[in-house]
This record gives structure tokens, sequence and C-alpha cells, in this order.
């Protein structure tokens, strides 16, 4: 961007918001920490952040990926290690089951007159988190080899399996298709998600007891078995590292990954310009005629600590706000789909954008979910390698998460 | 010695001895007996940027209560030994007086989580240390052979793989053996089966663990043997190829007999080491195929949800593991002890 531009955007964007963004910028006493996860969007907001904290205010930053497994230890700690974790609707869970973060309706009333209300996530009347991004996952096809096959973009399951066997029975490749489903965290949300498609409920209303082991739960497991035929047998190792560059080599036509994932796939680097122009992001898909996407929307936000002082908290809460600033979302538009109204979604946000249009179920934000996203993944390889039938897998799954939420107190 | 030397000569080792090893496990010991407090739950309202549904959520005031009376939890005595994720009493019990038989009854106690790692771990343990110390000996006995000048560099390269910092090691073979890897491709051109691959089948994953644990391990093995051979009498070597022993003879009766106190070490070493097999297993993301006893506790204790008392279960339990699978080399070392003291 050249600095004229730069400066028309900045002019722009003063005269929209009549400076009211950066009316608190910079903060000049208190302390600013931040613990967040460790992606370009995430970099982007915290980097200004940072720019927002002035002389006499202190900044430090953590980007991990192991956020989530020291979160609870470092926000225990009195004062707090950090004064804000950015969170996800998951890793929001622990810190709420504990109390180590600060309700937010006094600062949001104060400093966040530009904040949307959708922003706001609200829990028993109070603001606990300010989302900014929106992620979800969702088809990718290689528009080229649909093209050869004859066949239009999936909007189902069952249309990809009919595309997957054309693309083997035409000989171009033998497993085209691929998903997240390493047996780790993984496997477990490619298992909520087809759960979420079929219309199905975790638990028993208004209790903790699991409730998988039903028909839907079979239709669950059969769909990712039918799928895992047209992917390779090495599957059970697939992440988001191993599955992008098979991608860019260009050895799948189509796959299931995280929407933040996308723009990667189609910048200049890593693969050819053919597979990248190629490449075109279609949304989730729906499975069992069911219209609720088997898919769940994710949300990325930052929290502010209870340990620490009211002035740390003013401090931080001030800098994050600048963080996801219109000037933030301007600058970079294509990393993230941003919740600001003034993000203008590009091709890599088209298939979170189609989640969200689409109705798709948030990833429930319960305090136990997170022991049964566990227990299916520890128990569906099994079932997935053919050692087990799908009953049995569902049953072993609800006597895991038993164990595991007996021992967490969630069920007697 | 006299007792008051030999006091004042070992406490220093024995409060370090008291500090870093006995009080951690009495302390994982007392963890194990304990759970987390029942969480008080009330339903509230969420709001998030799709929509607002109503949930359970903890209700922190009520459960904070439960924390601060007893701050390690609700005692639950052995009920997490013997729940399902461990010993599964009740499990095992059930598939006693339901299966009519024994293959059936096995195929369940197998699919429990406890006891399918049980079996990957002591297969690992009882294949890996034979191996290692098989490999290590001839290794020793080959570079021992070696003229003088090629020793040195010979000794540092068969060091090489005990070098390598174990996950390391295990995600460099993990991207070998990968289909488009050196090591999987190579191996589908000799068996000429595209579709070959390590990761995908069960045996061929455990055979790939063992093989790397082997890989990892004869380095120690061997560099422990080799320093034993230097201390072989010359003379009875000598007596023996006089008496026209052949050189396997020699080795068989000579050479094994005097290193047979190094080779209880080893044995020692490697079934302590093999048991709490894990680094391999994470690196090579073999956890769909092969769970160790410390998978186990390091699933339980990775992630945003810690089960803290299970961890400590399986950590409990595999030290009394350990110990069952050590005592028989122990006996063996006090008889020889005793017989030397006499």
């Amino acid at each position: 961007m050249s600095i004229i531009t730069r400066l028309a955007v900045a002019s722009t964007v003063l005269g929209l918001t009549a400076g009211a963004a950066l009316a608190n910028c910079p903060v000049t006493s208190g302390s600013v920490r931040i613990l967040a996860n460790d992606f370009p969007a995430l970099h982007a907001v915290v980097d200004n952040a940072e720019a927002c904290v002035g002389d006499g205010a202190t900044f430090s930053k953590n980007h991990s990926t192991k956020h989530n497994e020291i979160q609870v230890a470092a926000l225990t700690a009195n004062p707090a290690e950090y004064t804000t974790k950015v969170v996800a609707n998951a890793s929001i869970v622990p810190l709420l089951n504990d109390g180590l973060i600060r309700p937010l309706d006094d600062l949001v009333a104060k400093h966040g007159q530009n904040l949307q209300q959708n922003q706001l996530i609200r829990i028993d009347g109070k603001i606990m988190a300010v989302a900014f991004m929106a992620n979800a996952q969702h088809l990718i096809v290689r528009q080229d080899i649909l093209d050869q096959v004859g066949k239009a973009a999936p909007t189902s399951y069952e249309e990809v399996l009919d595309v997957a066997e054309a693309i083997r029975a035409a000989g171009i490749m033998e497993y085209p298709f691929a998903m997240l489903t390493k047996s780790d965290w993984n496997l477990g949300e490619e298992v909520v998600n087809m759960y979420l498609g079929h219309g199905g409920a975790f638990f028993k209303p208004g209790t903790a007891d699991a409730s998988v082991n039903n028909e839907k739960g079979v239709a669950t497991l059969n769909m990712l078995k039918s799928l895992m035929e047209y992917s390779n047998p090495d599957f059970l190792t697939y992440n988001t590292g191993a599955v992008t560059p098979l991608w860019e080599s260009g050895e799948l036509a189509m796959a299931v990954i995280w929407g933040s994932t996308v723009g990667g796939l189609i910048d200049d680097e890593g693969s050819t310009p053919e597979i990248v122009a190629a490449t075109k992001p279609v949304g989730p898909m729906t499975v069992a005629g069911g219209s609720t996407p088997a898919s769940s929307q994710w949300w990325d936000g930052f929290t502010i600590a209870a340990n620490i002082s009211d002035e740390d908290a003013e401090a931080t809460f001030i800098a994050m706000v600048n963080g996801i600033s219109d000037d933030m979302v301007m600058a970079n538009n294509d990393k993230a789909v941003w919740l600001m109204d003034s993000y203008k979604p590009g091709v890599a946000a088209e298939g979170v954008a189609a989640a969200a249009s689409a109705g798709a179920e948030p990833y429930p934000m319960l305090p136990y979910m997170g022991l049964l996203h566990t227990a299916f993944f520890q128990e569906v390889p099994d079932f997935l390698q053919g050692n087990e039938s799908a009953e049995q897998t569902l049953a072993d799954v609800e006597a895991a998460y038993t164990a595991a939420a007996k021992e967490q107190g969630f069920l007697q | 010695m006299p007792h008051g030397t030999f006091a004042r000569f070992i406490w220093p080792s024995f409060l370090a001895m008291i500090l870093f090893i006995a009080l951690p496990i009495i302390s994982v010991a007392v963890q194990s007996f304990f759970v987390e407090h029942e969480q008080v739950m009330r339903e509230v309202e969420n709001c998030g940027p799709f929509k607002c549904t109503t949930i359970l959520q903890v209700d922190l005031e009520a459960t904070e209560a439960l924390k601060a009376d007893a701050p390690l939890g609700r005692f639950n005595g052995l009920g997490t030994y013997t729940n399902r994720g461990h010993l599964a009493f009740h499990e095992v019990g059930q598939a006693w007086a339901t299966s009519d038989s024994f293959g059936a009854f096995i195929a369940v106690v197998f699919n429990l989580p406890f006891y399918k790692a049980l079996f990957f771990t002591l297969s690992y343990t009882f294949v890996v240390t034979p191996v290692v110390m098989i490999f290590g000996l001839f290794i020793a006995l080959g570079v021992n052979r070696l003229p003088q000048i090629t020793k040195g560099p010979t000794i540092f390269a068969s060091l090489l793989p005990m070098i390598v910092t174990p996950l390391i090691g295990g995600l460099i073979l993990f991207w070998m053996v990968d289909a488009d890897g050196i090591i999987g491709a190579t191996l589908q051109i000799i068996f000429d089966d595209p579709n070959l691959s390590l990761k995908a089948s069960a045996p061929l994953t455990w055979i790939m663990l063992m093989v790397y644990g082997v890989w990892h391990s004869t380095p120690f093995a061997f560099v422990v043997f080799y320093a034993g051979l230097q201390t072989v009498p010359g003379d009875t070597l000598d007596a023996a190829k006089v008496d026209g022993a052949s050189r396997f003879q020699q080795v068989r009766y000579v050479v094994v007999p005097h290193l047979m106190p190094l080779l209880v070490f080893i044995t020692l070493m490697q079934l302590m080491d093999n048991f709490r097999v894990l680094e391999p297993i994470v690196s090579f993301s073999a956890e769909a195929k092969a769970r160790s006893l410390s998978w186990i506790i390091y699933n339980d204790l990775s992630g945003q949800d810690k089960l803290f008392g299970s961890a400590a279960a399986t950590s409990m339990l595999t030290i009394l593991g350990v110990a069952i699978l050590l005592t028989p080399v122990l006996i063996k070392t006090w008889r020889d002890f005793n017989r030397r003291a006499v």
C-alpha cells in the first residue's frame, strides 16, 4: 500500500468514526500482558494493541499454540500472569468454570462504543468476552478436477462421496478427499461437526448425561467411515499441517479445512498458479438430507483476567479495542473473517460466510463438552479402522465420557 | 565403615532422594485418591455472535465454597483406580459374566483403555529389551575388533541415535516413512505395493515403533558393553584359544559370563525405559493404533480439561508395573550379591 492510499484510508477511518476508537490511545499507565494463539490474524490484533501502549504503561505478549494448556494456571495466579487471554468458544470454558475472567459491562460502556452488539458474548446477562473473528470448517474443491469429471461442486456429503467416486473411477486420483482426522482434538471436531449436521443433541436436555449412542450417532460414524474410503489410509495422522501441503502439491481434489487456512492456500506461496487458480472455497456440507450444515461455528475474542487491578484491566481493554479497530481490519482484511463492520469479505471468507448464512450451530460452550470431545477422539479411531461396530464405539464414548465427567464432578 | 561415618556420608543424597523422589511420589499417591468437587451447575442464557441459547454453567460461588472447605477435592478412595479408565473392575466382571468364550472376554477387556495400553506397553518392552541387548552386544564385539584408527569415528557414529532428542528423532523418522518419504517410498518399490503405508496399518505401526525403540536404545547397550569388553581378562581368552575354543565359544563361555553384571544392569535400565515409552507414539502420531500407559497420563494432563486424579492413578499403576517387572531381576542381583559377600 502506498503512503498516499494509506493516508486516504486513515483519513476515511477518522472521518467515519470521528476518532472515537483512538480517543484513549495511547494508554499511559497500567500493564497490558497478552496470551494468544499463534496465527497471522491474532498477530495483527496483538500488534495493533501494542501500538496503543504508550510511555508509562508496560506491554508483553505470548503467542503460543499451547495457550490452552497454560491459560488456567497463568490466570489463577494473583496477580494473573496475563491481563488478557484471546479465547475461542471452547477455550473460554475452563476460564469461566474457575471464575478467572471478569465481566466487561463497565468497560464496554466506557470504552466500547464502537463494538457491534453481536461481538459481545453474554453469559447470564454479563458480557464476558468481546469476539472479533469467526471461523468454521468447510469444503474446498479443485474446480479443474470437478470440470474434468463433469460434476458440480457438492452441497452435501452424499454428493462428496459421489464426486469422489467419479474422480477415482476416472483414474485421476485414488484418494481425492481429506478431512482433519488426526486422532487428537481434530478428529473429535469432525465427529462433533458431523453429528451436528445430523441434528443430534450431545446431552440429555438440562443434564450433563451424554446421549450420543443413537441412530444419529451411528449415521455420523458411518458417514465418516464412508468418506474415509476416499481419503488416504494415513488419514488418522491428518491435521492442518499435513493436509495443507497435500493440497498445495495437487494431491487432493476436495478437502474440509478451517476457513482461516484458506487464505494461505490461495496466496502465491507453496503451490503452482494452476492449483491456486482452481482452488475454490465452497461452504459447509449438509448431510442425510438435513438443512443444518455439518459444521460448527467458532468465534475468537478477548477476555480480561479477574485477578488483576482495575487499572490494568482498563488499560488492557483500551489496548485490545484498539487491536480490533477498523484500521486493523482494513490493513489485514484477508487474514480472517472479521466481525467488525469495516470488514469486506474476500474470496478466502466465502466458506465461513456460507456457514454463517446457512445457520451452522455454534460449537457448544458447555463446561463438560471438552470431556465428550476427548472421548470422541479416543474411541472413534477403533471404528474408523474397522475394529468394532458403531454401536460399540458409541457405547465406549459414553462410558469414557461418564468416567471422566464423574471425576471432574459434572456427574454423580 | 562405622554407622556414624556412613550416616554422615549418606545424608545429603538421602535428603535429596526424599525431597525429589519420595515426596513427589507420595503427593501423586495422595492425589490419586481424590477427585474434583461436585460442580454446582445452573441454567444461564448464553449469547454469542451467532445466536442465544440456554446452557448449563458452573455456579461459581457455590463451587468455590465447596473448594474452600476441602481444597484437595472429594475423597474417592480407590474409586479412580477401579473405574473404566483404569482397572475397570466392574466392566471386566461384566465381560466375564456375559462372554461365552475366553476369546470374546479378552476382546472386551482389550477394548478398555488401560488394558489396551498395558498390552502395547508390555509387548513393546518385551520385544525391544532383548533385541536392544543382542544388537548392543554384537555392535560392541564388532567395534572392538576394528583397527584402532577407525574405532573413534565408528563409536561416535554408533552413538548418534542416542544423542538425537527422542521426540525429534521420532519426527524425522515419521516423515521419512511417509508415503512420499525416502523410506516409505523405497518400501513401496521393494514390495511393489503403491498403497503400502506404515502409518495406516496397526501391525506395521507397532513394528515401526519397536524398530524406532531399538534404533534409539541400542547405542546405550553398545556403549556399556563396549566399556565392559575392555576389562575382559586377556589371560582367560588366550587360555580359551589355546584350548581350541572357536570365536563363538570364546564369546559364549568367556565374554558373556564376564559381562553378566552389565547385562543385568542394562536389563534393569531397559525394562524401566521401555515400560514408560511415550515419545515415539507422540511423534509418529500413532495414538490411534498404539497407546502406552505413559501416553494415557500425557493425554490426561494435556489439553484444556486436565484429569489430575486419573493421571495420578495411572502413574501409580505404572510405578507398580515397573516394580513388578524389575522384581525378578532385583532378586537375582540380591542373590548374587549375597553369594559374593559369603
